[in-house]
């Protein structure tokens, strides 16, 4: 008798036991909108998360030669750091001695204007990371004003241009009609 | 004496056959001219010597390599002027001859330095897509089940010079395959932060973002995240090195090393990619008519002879070696290594030593009697998936001329009859 209703307690025990999820862990602490303010920063092709206020190609023009030029070049092209404007390649017809700047800085193959997709991009890398010495030193208006130039600089906008949250996002980069995925993967053929 | 059976041409011999006759391999080894391994010759002695006949010295708290050995070192990417570009460091894969690379000798790329992060201060965020966004520090994380993972990371760009480079350029396997390394991993499964967070139906993608002065920041599939991801705590038994990311970092095994993001404090749950700087130039590839692809994750099947290699002179003509070398899949298990000691004219299988793990370096060997002529040694590997290394010509057809990432070709070096290796193309 002692054993059957031991056994059936057991029972009664096991069944909820068993059919548990496994204990849930929740050591995370809720994070309010207001504590990531400062540190959501991320901005998306379609002009997501852009900030107010704007920036022109004159501006830009001037920012440009005091805190770029000496790494990225006075057109953009020179190097030593990356190649912000024209193709990409080992030549050029816009930049007849591109073969030997590659040779002497291999990155200068590549190219912002030549291949990235998206103006947002060049906004919200410069916001986060530039000039390298100083990240984060500009404030919005001046990294609208440098995304301007940096598109003036690739001839894709003209030489009167003001940037916002609004207009910026219609910039379209000639790497957006170059894209492929690899994601998600295709069996290999 | 056993028969010392060819398995293949150039010399290639049978593993089991070599192990039974009884000849040893050269003891020899091989000679590196590119590190200062090179210790002067010394007569055997046969007295007994100095250290025997006194106590011994003193142990350290934290260990450190034999004085003799601290010229093996990570080899630093040299970039004139020194601000063009970005840190690389390499790993001495030739002098490695397990699956594990030390934690000092991983490789590192920095995009903006190793930020000097408090770990009391450090948090990690989650939000965007969730029903709760939420944040941990470091002594919430300890407290879920830790796993441990044996993994490699290498980067996108490891070998770019034998990519890009229209001729094959004379540097050791460090230079040129120094980009990757094998550790124990461990940390905190994502997929039960994600869930305690509760993904909205939208999402898709994560943003990842480090802590690093650049914010460096990439786009990741949720699925992956979902699947075999970690935020790794521990690397080797130890708490991450800062050049590895301390106190905390994404590991996504067997995926580019850019998306591996080091410093790791912010995780934003969305419904579409960023287009960041990594995936919008650097880390995407130029194919062959003109089209840029992004996204490409996986590190495709690959393999390197690290002895010998680049640079090592083998010290005598006619002599017995081993070929020994790592191999490693993105997408899984390595199942098989051939090896020519012809240029591809003829392979034999190479001897697997196990554990073989998943998504980890595997390291291969195979005896080879050298008969002293010009001899070009390469390796092929295959995974589970029977995914196989190309040739190069077979990898270039398919990018660019400058592209660069990505870059898994079989690896040739060619032993020269005065038994320098250099590395070439076939
Ligand atoms: C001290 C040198 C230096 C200065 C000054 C500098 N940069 Fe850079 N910049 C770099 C380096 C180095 C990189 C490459 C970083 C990397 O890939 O991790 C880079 C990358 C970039 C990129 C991305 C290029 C690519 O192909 O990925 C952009 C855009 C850029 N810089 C814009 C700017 C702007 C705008 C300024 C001025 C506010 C600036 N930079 C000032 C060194 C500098």
């Amino acid at each position: 008798m002692y054993k059957c209703v031991q056994r059936a307690i057991l029972l009664a025990l096991a069944i909820p036991l068993s059919r548990a999820e496994l204990p849930v862990l929740a050591f995370g602490q809720p994070l309010n909108p207001a504590q990531l303010k400062a540190l959501d920063i991320t901005v998306f092709p379609d002009g997501r998360n852009l900030p107010d206020g704007r920036g022109s190609v004159r501006a830009g023009r001037s920012l440009y030669a005091g805190r770029c030029a000496m790494c990225h070049g006075a057109s953009g092209v020179e190097g030593p750091s990356a190649r912000l404007a024209g193709s990409d390649g080992f030549f050029g017809w816009s930049d007849p001695l591109r073969p030997l700047r590659i040779l002497q800085y291999p990155r200068l193959m590549l190219s912002v204007g030549g291949q990235w997709p998206y103006a947002s991009t060049i906004f919200d890398y410069v916001r986060r990371a530039m000039p390298h010495y100083a990240p984060k030193s500009l404030s919005d208006e001046e990294v609208y004003a440098l995304t301007a130039y940096i598109l003036h600089l690739n001839r894709l906008v003209e030489e009167d241009t003001e940037l916002d949250r609004h207009s910026l996002p219609r910039v379209v980069l000639p790497g957006r009609a170059r894209e492929v995925s690899a994601w998600p993967e295709k069996p290999a053929d | 004496m056993t028969d010392l059976k060819q398995v293949a041409g150039g010399g290639l011999l049978d593993r089991r056959a070599f192990l039974r006759s009884g000849i040893g391999l050269s003891l020899a080894g091989f000679a590196d001219t590119s590190a200062a391994q090179a210790l002067p010759v010394v007569a055997p002695a046969y007295d007994i010597p100095a250290w025997m006949r006194m106590p011994g010295g003193a142990d350290l708290a934290y260990g450190l390599p034999a004085a003799q050995e601290q010229a093996l070192q990570r080899q630093q990417h040299a970039g004139p002027p020194e601000d063009s570009g970005f840190a690389v460091w390499r790993t001495p894969l030739a002098s490695q001859p397990g699956v594990i690379t030390p934690s000092g000798l991983h490789f590192a790329v920095h995009h903006n330095g190793i930020p000097d992060i408090d770990p009391q201060q450090h948090r990690l965020m989650i939000h965007g897509l969730v029903e709760r966004p939420l944040s941990f520090d470091l002594e919430q994380l300890a407290r879920y089940p830790l796993v441990s993972q044996i993994r490699f990371i290498e980067c996108s760009g490891n070998t770019a010079a034998n990519a890009a480079s229209p001729w094959a350029r004379d540097e050791s396997c460090q230079q040129l395959f120094g980009e990757i390394s094998g550790s124990e991993w461990a940390g905190v499964p994502l997929k039960l932060l994600l869930r305690e967070a509760g993904i909205k139906p939208a999402a898709k993608w994560v943003i990842a973002e480090g802590a690093d002065g650049g914010s460096h920041s990439r786009s990741v599939p949720l699925e992956k995240l979902l699947d075999d991801a970690i935020v790794a705590l521990y690397q080797n038994g130890e708490r991450l090195r800062p050049s590895q990311g301390y106190p905390m970092r994404l590991l996504l095994p067997g995926w580019e090393g850019n998306v591996n993001v080091k410093w790791l404090h912010r995780l934003e749950v969305c419904d579409a990619p960023a287009y960041t700087k990594d995936e919008s130039g650097l880390y995407s590839e130029v194919l062959a008519n003109g089209e840029i692809e992004r996204f490409s994750f996986f590190m495709d099947v690959k393999s390197v002879i690290t002895h010998p290699s680049g640079q090592q002179i083998l010290p005598e003509a006619l002599g017995y070696y081993e070929i020994a070398g790592l191999a490693w899949s993105g997408y899984g298990r390595i199942t098989r290594v051939e090896v020519s000691a012809d240029g591809g004219l003829s392979w034999a299988d190479a001897h697997l030593h196990g554990p073989v793990l998943d998504k980890a370096l595997t390291r291969f060997s195979i005896p080879w009697q050298w008969d002293g002529r010009s001899s070009v040694l390469l390796s092929r590997a295959t995974d589970e998936f029977g995914r196989v290394q190309p040739t190069r010509a077979h990898w270039k057809r398919r990018y660019a001329d400058h592209s660069f990432n990505h870059y898994n070709a079989q690896q040739a070096w060619r032993v020269a009859r005065n038994g320098r290796v250099e590395n070439v193309y076939v």
